[in-house]
């Protein structure tokens, strides 16, 4: 099996904030290469990798969609060397007092360690006090004077988690934006094992960017790529301290198959089917309304994708802790491999609705 | 006397006691598919379950027209199963919480019986009675023995009834929607091309509405719907003038709601048809709320299309009540709509 | 320029009804146009420069919205008042006391049933317009028909007051970089938008039916400058904002690059905009087909959504100047 950890540690320590994903891209691009045909950039910035099948053509395609982008920060405006921010995609506030950040230092090129802090109550307004802070009221500190702060950065500026990968005891590992670089891992060991398979459709492993904002690469890639089948990977909620409900699984028993209204229902059960022969460990998630993942969006691409969504069992979601399994990513990927692999050239037709 | 034959009762009964809670379609899709198959020239089913019909015209310079009615209806899906025949469940669609207490449910395909119950009076203390009673309390039970499991969707048990001038029956939001489609697809006029979408998943967010119009790309569109009608006497007395629509008044024309600024020119065809052929109908409040519509006028270079709901009462709930006029004039007024639909009607630019 | 920037202003066009507007619009740019049509929403469709590129060509989208927030009615009660609902985001503390003026020129004013205390904020359920009707078959309005704010423009000198500045000051931008965009090697097409204010509904049409290589769209923003505004760092006359991010929507990177370089090479000042609520055209013109690189250039503006939005004229002569500058040469991301 082949060993995910340290390229899915380097996507833990780059930024790749919405929009600005390119530093992460460069690293999965890189990795790809060697295992596709060809890879090539959306007109948004996704990245889009083709591994061509062995089928007659017109050759039909699957598109796979794992978000590179993470939740960030951004700089608004600066005050005596201090630093207002709003959010990029969604943070609790009452998470980030005392967190370690880089800011991505426009005006100089640099990267600025810095660290969210919290003003004294008397600095707040009485109605805030020592009760929750609200990101009006945080700020970010960079140590320097506020002269070198205000030739060095510029309102609009990008700050990012500095929390670094670590692994912990019994093959997890815990960092910031494992949601969802722990799925492009698990494309990433999908693509190697393909390359001991032979497949016969047509293979585009897609890192969508935006998905933290608007899902904007989920559309614009379906909708370019127009593929016969979607798959989106993304994290979901992972059992753990405050998080119990029946929206979560356990760690570790493997990755969740969902159903609901944005799944189609023929590809859930071939999926589950797969899992079952395959003796992959599996859990099923159900969603009433909506995955909030890609899936959302590839599904209502053009004239309607069927579109299967798989989760990677996290904990911890939108802190710069995150927590996953890498068993979880190791059975994901090849759960992926074999489901591409097993798509004989007509599959499309027997995706039916069996009412 | 209303025209409504026997015939459109039975279907109209069939369609509102099938169940298909958004994203599950199935049982209602069933039952259009084999309504429509006999009337249409071509059928299929598309990728989120969308029934997509065709229906072309035989006279020169026809006009592509798009008609939408959504199969869906809100209900609940089962999330987790406690043991004991209980299950936690979820809300699919806009129900409030209030009206679920007390009320039987039919689970799943095989439609078992089980109910949704509450604290005994007895046990509550007058303090929580001020309160709603909170979703995350209640349980679907289907008895002890019950086979039911996560994903299984579920709706209330209520059966179709007619009384007097009325029907009452659960999702008549949107069945009747549905039936008028099927008996315009019957009547199609020669001078138009009908494209019909039985849609899926409108009350989650009109997903199938929006990839079935990317699908037709029609020169026009009108989503039928059923609208609430809170027409209902004001407690402190006086002139209700938040009654969306009014039982009994006709076919319900939109001008603006949450998802969609009709259009103008359709709006006013719509009401010139109405009085020319003197089919009662009224224009639905401006306000929030929606239909298909809202997906379909944004598709690819956008769409003009319009929205016409039947009225009914207690939308959303276990029984709704509609009135049979209100369902026969809102056929009338399309159908008639249809015939007089010439390339001229689009010529203008939007007013 | 103040002339026709009082024309657009004081013409009356809520969403969905864009056609008074589009014919102001239409008089103006007719001539300087190289081609112009209206779609299926009422998008008012531009082009200047050729219309099939050669290969450095790109196709740009410059989208300014020319409806504007407003009331629609919704039921004329027995004795002639008009109850209704917002079109857009219309506050109720904007509206009391305050005069529309219907699509079809009727004038009325808004008032409010008895609140219970008199500091109390309105709600819009509780309002009703008086056009001076005595009943309900005596009032001239009926159920469906449109109004805006009714407040004539007024120039102050530098600063220049309207309703319905947003966005027609935007149009304006457009409407005189047109006029100034004497030759251009891209083939750019100025959409005057429909339906902005309820969510952004002509720029997602009318961007889908051009498919343009790239976009920006040009709209107000907010503003920081005035007592007891914090930490919003952008102010009147210091010049039109360049978006890096909105309530809605993240800038290209690319976008931003070019904008900013395009400022500093003319000499144009500009301001960085981080807007926490709110979004343009642009988030819809990004997201069509498979994806458009898209920016917005802001012209700042106080009291937004008021009867009486400011903007700082020469903000709307540099915003003129940077469009100018962005369209008038190839353009390489």
């Amino acid at each position: 099996m082949p060993e995910i950890t340290p390229f899915l540690k380097s996507l833990l320590s780059v930024a790749g904030i919405s929009s600005y994903e390119t530093p992460v891209t460069q690293l999965i691009e890189k990795k790809w290469r060697p295992l596709v045909d060809e890879t090539r950039l959306s007109r948004i910035g996704s990245l889009e990798a083709l591994k061509r099948g062995s089928g007659p053509e017109p050759r039909p395609s699957i598109m796979v969609a794992t978000h590179m982008d993470a939740i960030g920060m951004m700089v608004t405006s600066i005050a005596d060397g201090f630093l207002h921010f709003t959010q990029v995609g969604g943070i609790d506030p009452r998470i980030l007092p005392g967190t370690p950040v880089i800011v991505h230092a426009s005006a100089s090129g640099e990267e600025l360690p810095g660290i969210v802090v919290m003003p004294p109550a008397r600095a707040l307004p009485a109605s805030v006090g020592d009760g929750v802070l609200g990101l009006e009221h945080l700020l970010i500190d960079v140590g320097l004077l506020p002269e070198e702060v205000a030739a060095k950065v510029r309102t609009g500026d990008l700050v990012s988690f500095a929390t670094e990968p670590k692994e912990l005891a019994g093959e997890v590992i815990s960092g910031h934006t494992l949601d969802n670089r722990a799925s492009v891992a698990v494309l990433t060991v999908a693509l190697e094992e393909l390359q001991n398979k032979s497949h016969a459709w047509d293979v585009w492993a897609v890192a969508t960017v935006q998905e933290e904002v608007s899902l904007g690469g989920a559309f614009t890639s379906a909708f370019g790529l127009r593929p016969q089948i979607a798959v989106a990977i993304d994290v979901t909620f992972a059992k753990g301290p405050g998080a119990n409900d029946w929206q979560t699984v356990p760690l570790g028993k493997g990755p969740t198959l969902t159903m609901g209204p944005n799944i189609h229902p023929y590809l859930f059960k071939k999926f589950e089917e797969l899992a079952k022969n395959l003796e992959i460990p599996y859990q099923t998630e159900v969603t009433p309304r909506h995955t909030g993942t890609d899936g959302y969006a590839t599904q209502v691409a053009a004239e309607g994708i069927p579109t299967m969504v798989i989760g990677i069992p996290l904990r911890y979601m939108h802190t710069p802790v995150e927590l996953v399994a890498l068993k979880d990513i190791q059975r994901a990927g090849r759960l992926l491999a074999e489901f591409i692999a097993s798509l004989e050239p007509d599959f499309v037709e027997k995706i039916v609705w069996e009412d | 006397m209303p025209n409504i034959t026997e015939k459109q009762f039975e279907l109209l009964e069939k369609l509102c006691n099938a169940s298909a809670v958004s994203g599950d379609e199935g049982e209602v899709r069933k039952i259009i598919l084999e309504e429509v198959k006999p009337h249409a020239d071509t059928v299929k089913v598309d990728a989120l379950g969308n029934v997509l019909v065709t229906k072309n015209g035989s006279g020169e310079k026809r006009v592509k027209v798009m008609l939408d009615c959504h199969m869906d209806e809100v209900g609940f899906m089962l999330v987790s199963d406690e043991g004991d025949g209980l299950y936690r469940f979820e809300l699919v669609g806009g129900i409030d919480v209030r009206q679920l207490p007390g009320k039987q449910v039919l689970v799943g395909k095989d439609k078992i019986p089980g109910v949704i119950g509450a604290r005994p009076i007895h046990l509550t203390t007058t303090e929580e009675r001020r309160k709603k009673i909170p979703l995350d309390s209640l349980r679907i039970d289907i008895g002890p023995a019950g086979k039911a499991k996560p994903g299984d969707r579920a709706t209330f048990a209520t059966r179709f009834k007619r009384v007097g001038p009325s029907i009452m029956a659960k999702a008549i939001d949107n069945r009747l929607g549905c039936v008028i489609l099927i008996d315009l697809l019957k009547t199609a006029p020669a001078n138009v091309d009908l494209c019909l979408s039985f849609s899926v998943q409108e009350e989650i967010g009109l997903r199938g509405a929006k990839v079935a119009a990317f699908h037709f790309a029609p020169d026009m569109a009108i989503a039928i719907d059923a609208t609430p009608a809170n027409d209902l006497p004001l407690h402190e007395g006086g002139e209700n003038t938040f009654y969306n629509t009014k039982l009994g008044g006709g076919p319900a024309i939109y001008t603006f709601d949450a998802g969609t600024l009709n259009d103008p020119r359709l709006i006013r065809f719509l009401a010139q048809t109405g009085d020319e052929a003197k089919i009662p109908y009224q224009f639905r409040q401006p306000g929030g709320g929606g239909t298909d519509a809202g997906a379909i006028h944004r598709s690819r270079s956008g769409v003009p299309t319009v929205s016409v709901s039947v009225p009914h009462r207690y939308t959303h709930s276990a029984i709704s009540l509609a009135r049979v006029d209100d369902w026969d004039n809102t056929l009338a007024l399309i159908s008639a709509a249809l015939k007089r639909i010439t390339p001229e009607l689009l010529q203008t630019d939007r007013p | 320029m103040k002339q026709l920037l009082q024309k657009l202003t004081e013409t009356f066009s809520p969403s969905g009804y864009e056609a008074a507007i589009r014919e102001v619009i239409r008089a103006e740019v007719e001539p300087l146009a190289d081609e112009i049509r209206v779609d299926a929403l009422g998008n008012l469709i531009v082009r200047k420069g050729p219309s099939t590129g050669s290969e450095q060509a790109k196709k740009i989208m410059v989208a300014a919205h020319m409806d504007e927030i407003g009331l629609i009615a919704s039921h004329i009660d027995e004795n002639g008042f008009i109850r209704f609902t917002t079109i857009g985001g219309v506050y109720p503390q904007m509206l009391m006391g305050a005069r529309v003026r219907f699509y079809n020129g009727i004038p009325g004013i808004l008032y409010t049933e008895p609140l219970d205390a008199p500091t109390d904020t309105p709600s819009i359920e509780k309002m009703f317009i008086d056009v001076g009707a005595k009943s309900r078959a005596d009032c001239p309005i009926k159920i469906g028909e449109v109004a805006a704010f009714e407040r004539p423009f007024l120039d102050l000198g530098d600063r220049l007051v309207a309703k319905s500045m947003d966005d027609r000051i935007g149009c304006l931008v457009a409407i005189e970089a047109l006029r100034a965009l004497k030759s251009t090697p891209n083939e750019v097409y100025f959409v005057f938008t429909t339906q902005e204010e309820v969510g952004t509904r002509g720029a997602e049409t009318s961007a889908f039916g051009l498919d343009p290589d790239l976009g920006f769209s040009l709209d107000v923003t907010g503003w920081g400058d005035t007592p007891g505004r914090k930490h919003f760092d952008i102010a009147l006359g210091k010049g039109p904002a360049i978006k890096i991010k909105d309530g809605g929507m993240l800038s290209d990177p690319r976008i931003i690059q070019w904008m900013v370089k395009t400022a500093e090479a003319n000499g144009i000042p500009y301001q960085r905009e981080v807007l926490l609520g709110g979004t343009t055209d642009a988030r819809a013109m990004q997201l069509v087909r498979a994806g458009v690189p898209v920016g917005c250039i802001s012209i700042p503006c106080r009291y937004v959504h008021s009867p009486s939005e400011m903007v700082d004229y020469n903000d709307v002569q540099n915003a003129v100047k940077l469009t100018v500058a962005l369209l008038e040469n190839s353009v390489e991301l």
